[in-house]
């Protein structure tokens, strides 16, 4: 029987993939997409968005059972027990950390859309050419005005909020309107302006969360439980808006269960003719063909598809003729900063729980400063807010004095924490275990990565930084913190199958288009040259978007 | 490991005598290692955890924690998020309660005034504060746990605070006058 045909076939479906089916689908391409774990509805499978806290078992904490079975997802707040189904289990889909390494994966449809941190910024200039002028790893294929009209397609579809700060190195977008900063982050954004004379800069986080209704989607409600899935439709998901669009067009079909095992590639004319699936329900193997292929299935999980690909001719797999497939792994380095408190303000209090908080966009290594001892450079996010019940209230009586104390809201307190560049290192790699597989006889992957002696340097100045912004804008009891940081954790991997300008150092070209392969295109993290300090889900939808355009441009030119 | 905790504790349960929390230690289905197999609280138990959070939070122009349940929040949470470790520090901490409140008191818990438990419960919670390793453990668990089950409660989040599932807004500078309840989050 001849496999089922499609002209595109999509693997994956969170923040890449939604957009990549989209954008075919769109086109009037028929779209097979495939995603290895099951299916999420809208609204109708999230299932804990709308329970009170008086419902939730453990209100929040951790059960011993949870711990014990979970000891990967254990070391981040990745492990609740409001969304535990939509975070990868280690048990089923074990990795080999050869260093310390914590891999934090979606595995259902929208994959990782539904969980994610929403912060949503363009890279510029400084960091597109920051390759070239430094001699490190291999240029970007692109620059900034190569993704700026696809930054703008995207941001208007998918809905960010955000301020224009007119600053070059964080190039403002399609806005809606922002979110407010609160009467203490307006004091500290304004005292650090005045004290750095206007070098450093406090914003509002550019965030995929609506202040506008758009299509199908209401504005944001100020729940602030976005990681349950939102009934409102009031961040940018897969569910909420990629997944819809491409489903109204008619022209998709969306297949859960499905793992794609490696890509059927034809030799003589060096195309993939399709995929090869593994139904995790069934075990049953299927094959799809279709014309061209785009990889989105997370920027590790693509590249291992890739490793997995023909094999028979490059025993690496393809792309791996670039001595590149596998490595320049990078995530953010994070996890430390500063906190203090901030006096008076007690006539002041919050209404709303805002699912953002405050940006400080980098000022490290940038025009007109004195360089550092560290290349690149990092920024900030936080916020201030007004503590709760769960403060400590020592000095009060238990009865009804602390009943009371502890139902009238605390001092006001703010944290702000780094988030850093991590340099693409050649020796940072992932590869396929030559002994270890997974239950469906996969092998699985082997994380070796480390950060190195730039990220520490920096790490010094993230800190310090953080402190020193925080007491000259007048917080008392400022605190620094370094919470310790293994590799992973940003829970934004990019890298292994990167961008370039030539065949021999890159496995990828400007248009994400694998060298070896031009049907074959990976538009997720994997594709990045470097990783900025900045968020990079919105840059992935700009790669794909802008990716597919090309493709379906070659193909009407009969190039694919 | 499970299994020499419990005997550890089955073998203290006994040695203690009386009605002790825990003395139902008992062999069980199974649990998480480094967790008491069958640990399991007698409805006494329960009740007396029910007064030691009405000491701790009680009733005023709003119920109190022991209107929330908060003897049963109490065992649920310690059997399912505590350690092995921490179970055995907050069951012969609850044993050990109960014995020095009689010392001091000259009365059993159940039988004292709000005011009586209160006070003394206050008493420990300071001399733990003021102790290096914060001994006895167990008052910084009784005041942790009833803390969180009261306020997260319907009625601690609805009646002692505000509760607000959609605000549809956000005001990041709203005006806020002394005694204005907090926003349950």
């Amino acid at each position: 029987m001849a496999n089922q045909s499609y002209d595109a076939i999509v693997v994956g479906s969170g923040i890449s993939g939604g957009w990549a089916a989209k954008e075919l689908t769109e086109k009037g391409l028929k779209v097979l997409l495939l995603e290895r774990g099951p299916n999420v509805e809208h609204v109708k499978d999230y299932k804990t968005a709308t329970t009170p806290p008086w419902e939730i078992p453990h209100r929040g904490r951790r059960t011993v059972e949870m711990i014990e079975n979970h000891p990967n997802l254990k070391r981040d707040y990745v492990l609740n027990e409001l969304n535990l189904d939509w975070w990868a289990h280690e048990s089923d889909s074990p990795y080999i950390e050869k260093k310390p390494f914590t891999w934090f994966r979606g595995y259902q449809v929208g994959g990782r859309s539904l969980l994610w941190g929403r912060q949503s910024y363009r890279l510029s200039d400084i960091d597109f050419n920051a390759n070239l002028k430094e001699g490190i790893a291999v240029d970007w294929p692109v620059r900034y005005k190569d993704l700026a009209p696809w930054y703008s397609y995207v941001e208007k579809f998918a809905g960010i909020s955000g301020n224009k700060d007119g600053l070059a190195l964080l190039p403002d977008g399609e806005f809606q309107p922002p979110m407010d900063l609160n009467c203490v982050e307006k004091d500290v954004a304004e005292r650090i302006k005045n004290y750095y004379k206007g070098a450093r800069l406090m914003t509002i986080g550019r965030v995929a969360n609506l202040t506008q209704p758009l299509e199908g989607r209401v504005q944001c409600q100020y729940r602030n439980k976005c990681w349950l899935g939102c009934p409102f439709g009031g961040y940018f998901s897969t569910q909420s808006s990629t997944l819809p669009a491409a489903m109204k067009t008619g022209n998709l079909t969306l297949r859960p269960m499905s793992i794609v095992t490696r890509l059927i590639y034809d030799k003589d004319s060096k195309k993939a003719t399709g995929v090869e699936v593994l139904d995790s329900e069934t075990n049953q193997t299927v094959e799809y063909d279709a014309k061209i292929v785009f990889l989105c299935a997370s920027a590790f999980n693509s590249t291992a598809i890739l490793m997995r690909t023909a094999t028979d001719i490059w025993p690496e797999g393809l792309g791996s003729s670039s001595g590149e497939l596998g490595h320049n792994v990078m995530d953010h380095h994070f996890r430390l900063g500063a906190n203090g408190t901030m006096e008076g303000y007690e006539d002041k209090y919050l209404f709303g729980r805002r699912p953002n908080g405050i940006y400080i966009p980098r000022f490290r290594n940038v025009e007109g400063e004195q360089p550092r001892d560290y290349i690149r450079g990092f920024g900030y996010q936080g916020g201030a807010s007004r503590s709760g019940w769960s403060r400590n209230v020592a000095e009060i009586n238990f009865g009804a004095p602390m009943k009371e104390a502890l139902s009238e809201p605390g001092p006001w307190s703010m944290g702000i924490t780094a988030f850093g560049e991590i340099l693409p290192y050649h020796e940072n790699t992932i590869k396929l275990s030559a002994t270890e597989k997974d239950k469906w006889g996969l092998s699985i992957l082997e994380m070796d990565a480390e950060i190195k002696d730039n990220e520490k340097k920096m790490r010094v100045d993230m800190m310090n930084d953080a402190v020193e912004m925080l007491e000259a804008a007048g917080m008392k009891n400022v605190k620094g913190f370094d919470a310790g940081y293994t590799f992973g954790q940003g829970i934004h991997e990019m890298g292994t199958a990167r961008m370039g300008r030539d065949p021999k150092t890159s496995v990828l070209n400007g248009n994400n288009q694998v060298w070896d392969a031009k049907n074959v295109f990976v538009t997720d993290g994997a594709a990045m040259t470097s990783a900025a300090a900045q968020n990079p889900s919105l840059t992935y939808m700009a790669l794909t978007a802008r990716a597919v355009s090309f493709a379906v441009e070659e193909m009407k030119k009969g190039n694919l | 490991m499970a299994m020499n905790r419990r005997d550890a504790l089955k073998s203290f349960v006994l040695m203690m005598g009386g009605t002790m929390v825990g003395a139902n230690v008992l062999l069980t289905g199974c649990s998480p290692e480094n967790q008491i197999v069958g640990l399991e609280f007698s409805p006494e138990d329960i009740s007396f955890l029910d007064e030691v959070g009405e000491a701790i939070i009680p009733a005023t122009d709003t119920p109190g924690a022991k209107a929330v349940g908060i003897g049963q929040f109490m065992v649920m949470m310690v059997k399912e998020t505590y350690s092995g470790e921490q179970q055995e520090s907050f069951v012969s901490g609850l044993n050990m309660i109960k014995t020095d409140f009689k010392k001091v008191n000259g009365s059993k818990f159940m039988e004292a005034t709000q005011e009586e438990r209160t006070a003394y419960l206050n008493e420990l919670n300071q001399k733990a504060m003021t102790s290096e390793d914060n001994e006895p453990k167990v008052i910084g668990m009784l005041k942790d746990l009833t803390i969180l089950g009261y306020f997260t409660s319907e009625i601690g989040a609805t009646q002692q605070l505000r509760y607000v599932e959609a605000p549809g807004r956000f005001d990041g500078c709203a005006d806020y006058k002394k005694g204005d309840r907090a926003y349950a989050l």
